[in-house]
Formats: C-alpha cells, sequence, structure tokens
C-alpha cells in the first residue's frame, strides 16, 4: 500500500481547528506548550487572539477550559493522550465532566505509535480512563477524513468530548463521496458472515489488510469501524455478533477498559458471544520506530491477520 | 449597602451556616464562618449580579475554589433571594438540590461546580479570559483557602493570570490558619502567602477579612489596578462568631449537636442583638 496517501489524524486536527476557528467565532483553543506537535499551532497561526498557551501545566489548562466553555465559548483543550486524559483525568472529571461544560479534548499522540519517545508517552489507557467519565463523548477517528468530520462533530454536540488522535501518518480510508460522520454510529466498511472485525483508530486500516488477506484463506470477515467508543453503536455490535458469532475488536490501547471492553460490555449483557481483544496486552511500550512497534505489539496488517485466523478456526 | 446592614446580613448568613450544618448533620463549619463577611460583602455589595437572573450574561462571577465551605455560599445566596432560606435545611439531604459542594447544574446562583482543591481558581482564570477575549465587562472573584494554596495547581493558574495580565480576576485567600490535620504553619506552610503572590506579579493587598471597613478598600482597590490579577489575603477567625468554634481546627468539617447548635445560635442571636443597639 505504499502508493495510498497517508496523513497523521493529529495533523488533520490542527487543520479542522483553523477551519472551524474561521466559521465560528466562539472557538478558542488551548495547548500546554505542544502546539507544534499537537497541531494546534496551525490555529494559533490563523486566530492567534483566540490561542492560550498554558504553558506545561496541563490540570490547570483542564479548569481554564472549564471557566471558558461555563462562560459560554467552546475551548478544545490539548495535550498528549498522556497528559490530556491521565495527568488532568481528575481535573477532566471534577471541572469538565461533572457540570457537562462544552468543553472539547483534543489528545494527540495516542497508543504506541508515538515511537521513539517511549513508554511515558505512550497512553495506552486514555479511552478507558475517559469512557468511565459520565456523559464524556469518546471519539478515535481512522483516518484524516473521519478526523476533519470528528473535530466539527465534536463542536456541534453540546458537551464535553474527547478527541484521540495519533502521531503517526496514517493511510486516508474513508475517502468517498458519500462518506458521512454520524456521531455514535459506528460503520460497515466490509460485509463478512464468518467473524466481525471491530477497530477503532489507526488498526481500522490494518484490519482490511487483513480482511484481504482472511478472504484469501476463504474467511469472510466483516470489517466495522467505531469512531464513537462512547455513546457506543451497541445495535451495530449486537447485530454483528449475532449474524456471525465470532468476534474480534482491535485497538491500539490496552485490552483493559477500551473498544474490545466497551463491546464486552454490550455483548455480555444483550448477545454472548466469544471474542478475541487484539491490543496492548497489559503492558507498557517501549522506544523504537512506529512501524516496528506495531509489529511488535502485534497491531500490523499480518499480526492482525493471524490472530483473526486462529481465532475462527479454533473457535468452532 | 452601610456597614452596619453589611454585619447584620453576616451575622444572618452565619446562623444560616449553623443551622444548615446542623440540619445536615454533616459539613463544614470552621471555614464558612470565617469568611462570611467575605460572602457577604461580595453579594451584597461588589457583584453586579441579578438573584432573579442567575444566568445573566454579563454578571459578575464568584468561584468557590474552596468548595467545601459551600454552606457559607448557600447561605449568602439564600439571604440574597436566589432561593428559599428553608431549603438550606435539605443541605446534603438525599434528592436536594443543595450538594455537599458547589454544583452549577443544580443550583441558582452557583457559577461553578467546584470541590476538589485547587481546580476553582483555574475556572475563574477561564471565565475572567473570556471576558477579555470577548471583550464583556465582568469581573471574576473566586475565594480560595490557606491550606488550599498547597495545591500546585493554584500556582499554575495564579502563572497564567498574571502572564494574560487579567486585572478583571480578584482571588481572596480565606487566611484562617487552619486546616483539618491543624495549624497550616505546621502541616505545610504556605507562608508568606503575600510575598508569593506578589512573586508571581499579582497586587497584593493584606486585610483583617472579618472587618467590613477593610473588605470595602480593599475591593475598591482591586477595581483601580490595570495589567494585573490581584489578591486579597484577609485573615480570618475559623469559627468566627461561635465561641466554642473559633480558632479550633476540629470545627473545620464537623458538624454541631443539638445541645452545641443551641449555644451557637444563642451566641448569633447574642451578636444580632448588639448589632440592633448600635
Amino acid at each position: 500500500m505504499s502508493d495510498v496517501k497517508k496523513i497523521a489524524t493529529r495533523a488533520s486536527y490542527g487543520e479542522a481547528l483553523a477551519q472551524l476557528g474561521t466559521e465560528h467565532g466562539d472557538v478558542v483553543v488551548l495547548d500546554a506548550d505542544l502546539a507544534e506537535a499537537t497541531k494546534t499551532g496551525v490555529f494559533k497561526k490563523a486566530h492567534p487572539e483566540r490561542f492560550i498557551d498554558c504553558g506545561i501545566a496541563e490540570g490547570n489548562m483542564m479548569g481554564v477550559a472549564a471557566g471558558l466553555a461555563a462562560a459560554g465559548l467552546v475551548p478544545f483543550a490539548s495535550s498528549f493522550a498522556m497528559f490530556a486524559a491521565g495527568r488532568a483525568f481528575e481535573q477532566v472529571r471534577n471541572s469538565i465532566g461533572y457540570p457537562h461544560l462544552n468543553v472539547k479534548i483534543g489528545a494527540t499522540h495516542a497508543g504506541i505509535s508515538v515511537g521513539e519517545d517511549g513508554a511515558s508517552h505512550q497512553c495506552n489507557e486514555d479511552i478507558a480512563l475517559m469512557r468511565t467519565i459520565p456523559g464524556m463523548t469518546v471519539i478515535c477517528p481512522s483516518d484524516d477524513i473521519e478526523a476533519k468530520a470528528a473535530v466539527k462533530a465534536a463542536y456541534e454536540h453540546v458537551g464535553p468530548v474527547y478527541l484521540r488522535f495519533g502521531r503517526l501518518a496514517v493511510p486516508v480510508i474513508n475517502d468517498r463521496e458519500d462518506y458521512r460522520f454520524e456521531l455514535g454510529k459506528g460503520v460497515t466498511l466490509r460485509e463478512g458472515e464468518d467473524v466481525a472485525v471491530i477497530a477503532t483508530g489507526l488498526p481500522v486500516s490494518a484490519c482490511l489488510e487483513a480482511a484481504e488477506k482472511l478472504a484469501a484463506d476463504g474467511i469472510r470477515a466483516k470489517v466495522i469501524n467505531i469512531h464513537t467508543i462512547k455513546p457506543l453503536d451497541e445495535d451495530l455490535v449486537v447485530a454483528a455478533a449475532k449474524e456471525t458469532g465470532k468476534v474480534v475488536t482491535v485497538e491500539e490501547h490496552s485490552v483493559i477498559g477500551g473498544l474490545g471492553s466497551a463491546v464486552c460490555d454490550a455483548l455480555a449483557e444483550k448477545a454472548p458471544t466469544k471474542v478475541l481483544k487484539i491490543g496492548i496486552n497489559d503492558t507498557f511500550g517501549e522506544s523504537g520506530p512506529a512501524a516496528e512497534l506495531l509489529v511488535k505489539y502485534g497491531l500490523d496488517a499480518d499480526s492482525i491477520y493471524r490472530k483473526i485466523r486462529d481465532f475462527v478456526n479454533s473457535a468452532d | 449597602m452601610d456597614k452596619l446592614k453589611l454585619m447584620k446580613t453576616a451575622n444572618e448568613v452565619r446562623k444560616d451556616i449553623v443551622t444548615a450544618v446542623h440540619s445536615a448533620k454533616a459539613g463544614h463549619p470552621g471555614g464558612s464562618l470565617s469568611a462570611a463577611e467575605i460572602f457577604t460583602y461580595l453579594y451584597f455589595e461588589e457583584m453586579n449580579i441579578d438573584p432573579k437572573d442567575p444566568k445573566k450574561g454579563d454578571r459578575d462571577r464568584f468561584v468557590l475554589s474552596k468548595g467545601h465551605t459551600a454552606p457559607g455560599l448557600y447561605a449568602a445566596l439564600a439571604e440574597r433571594g436566589y432561593f428559599p432560606k428553608e431549603d438550606l435545611k435539605t443541605l446534603r439531604h438525599t434528592g436536594s438540590y443543595l450538594q455537599g459542594h458547589p454544583d452549577m447544574k443544580h443550583i441558582p446562583g452557583v457559577d461553578m461546580s467546584s470541590g476538589s482543591l485547587g481546580q476553582g481558581i483555574s475556572a475563574a482564570v477561564g471565565m475572567a479570559l473570556a471576558a477579555k477575549i470577548t471583550g464583556a465587562s465582568y469581573r471574576v472573584y473566586t475565594l480560595l483557602g490557606d491550606g488550599e494554596i498547597q495545591e500546585g495547581q493554584v500556582w499554575e493558574a495564579s502563572m497564567l493570570a498574571a502572564h494574560r495580565r487579567l486585572d478583571n480576576l480578584v482571588v481572596i485567600v480565606d487566611n484562617n490558619n487552619l486546616q483539618i490535620d491543624g495549624a497550616i504553619t505546621e502541616v505545610n506552610s504556605p507562608y508568606p502567602i503575600d510575598e508569593k503572590f506578589r512573586a508571581f506579579n499579582f497586587h497584593v493587598i493584606n486585610i483583617d477579612g472579618n472587618d467590613f471597613d477593610q473588605i470595602d478598600a480593599a475591593f475598591k482597590e482591586a477595581k483601580t489596578v490595570k495589567g494585573q490579577p490581584t489578591a486579597i489575603i484577609a485573615k480570618t477567625v475559623k469559627g468566627k462568631g461561635v465561641s466554642f468554634m473559633e480558632n479550633q481546627a476540629g470545627w473545620h468539617g464537623k458538624a454541631p449537636n443539638d445541645e452545641e447548635y443551641k449555644i451557637a445560635m444563642a451566641d448569633l442571636e447574642k451578636a444580632g442583638e448588639a448589632l440592633c443597639q448600635m
């Protein structure tokens, strides 16, 4: 897939923010000394009067965002996922979540594809943390087009939203005319009856590749892209589980508490089904080029293909 | 409102605090009582507000960063007419809108949910920034505890407030010298408080926070300050007005029993009568 266009969703975020700022005067953007990396610098350049660099103080940034929202503005507060969801968890929970303030959290550099910075900066726990907060919407877009659409949808939604973006350039997979983003609605990217592969974010494109390989083995895999992890599209998940009888979840996040857990929560109650959770297996990451780490931690297309194949062959 | 009226109102606020906490059988009377004059001054003299229109766009904002002293805030709001005084007796009861800590979603007049220490001041900075960005003229006030300023976030927020030259922000520190585990000087001393805020580029005013003349002068001075936020360090007496609660760390977060409640109310009735003879 070397000829496929690749764009990092953090870059999409910066561009979408700048555009949103042009369309809406109430959009303000906050960062914590990472504007170059999170790409909020694109907004800063376009709308400097509505950009607030809080310096290296993420907890305060979330509180300031809460105050801006309480005063009627629509703040997008940005940092790396590790610090936005991790370090500032309690500020997000108490100052934004509890009063249900209209703050959007743009968290970049999620997952192990952060690469060389290593485990201290590779947040594999943010989805788990954010989805426990009542009223929080959690979105994890899979490519450039979806990321830009998600930023717009987050603005239009009244209430707190956590947006998860990546550092690594990923293939553009949603480049089609009829593409539209609907908050809370999963998207079936490929039909199949033997197994349902439910993925979010960066590995969605790898899942499509894996499905091609599975087809060569005679395994027909349905591929569903869940861009909104909360609220989860339970109807789609349950229907897919009932249709295929086998579910695989794939995410660049811990297998504890993320998409896999959300899917299992829904299925345990509504359609008990055998589920294979592919993700970071309760371990910290490490330094290395992102592409190598994705292979090492089993999130590349080949690894996903082999795991699904073995799961399908052993599940019966 | 003249000084005598303010003093009488503060005394009523104190009665409301003691009554609410007694009814709740839990809560924080000490730091509510120490700040009774500050609550009273803000809601009866200083702030541009309208109890009939609590969400008025151009209103001044108040964030109770030391959220555990909600009884003090609720008492002032009830006295000002935001909701019925009788409701104060439902404080902390299951199903009541008067939550243990300020809840902006359900309590008329509460501008920000707070209670996790160190966070309210950040929200106040955000509101003051919003006024600067939108060209609004409202002012923002936030009340912190002297123990609360041990939280690092207070200084993150202060740094940004001064950096952004938020002269529409007034930070008040209720310096009653006591926190749960004892005297702030014994637990983890934040002194010198004034010098710390000065070092963070605040305009600093030291006052007796239980004296309306000094409170009045401080808030008037704050309005004249340009290009930097103001910090008012208000020296107060924890538990002020209730004889057995004054300067006692043990009354930080404890409700009076029936007998103690009677003594407390008798103290305050007596103070009220003395004010009527003035």
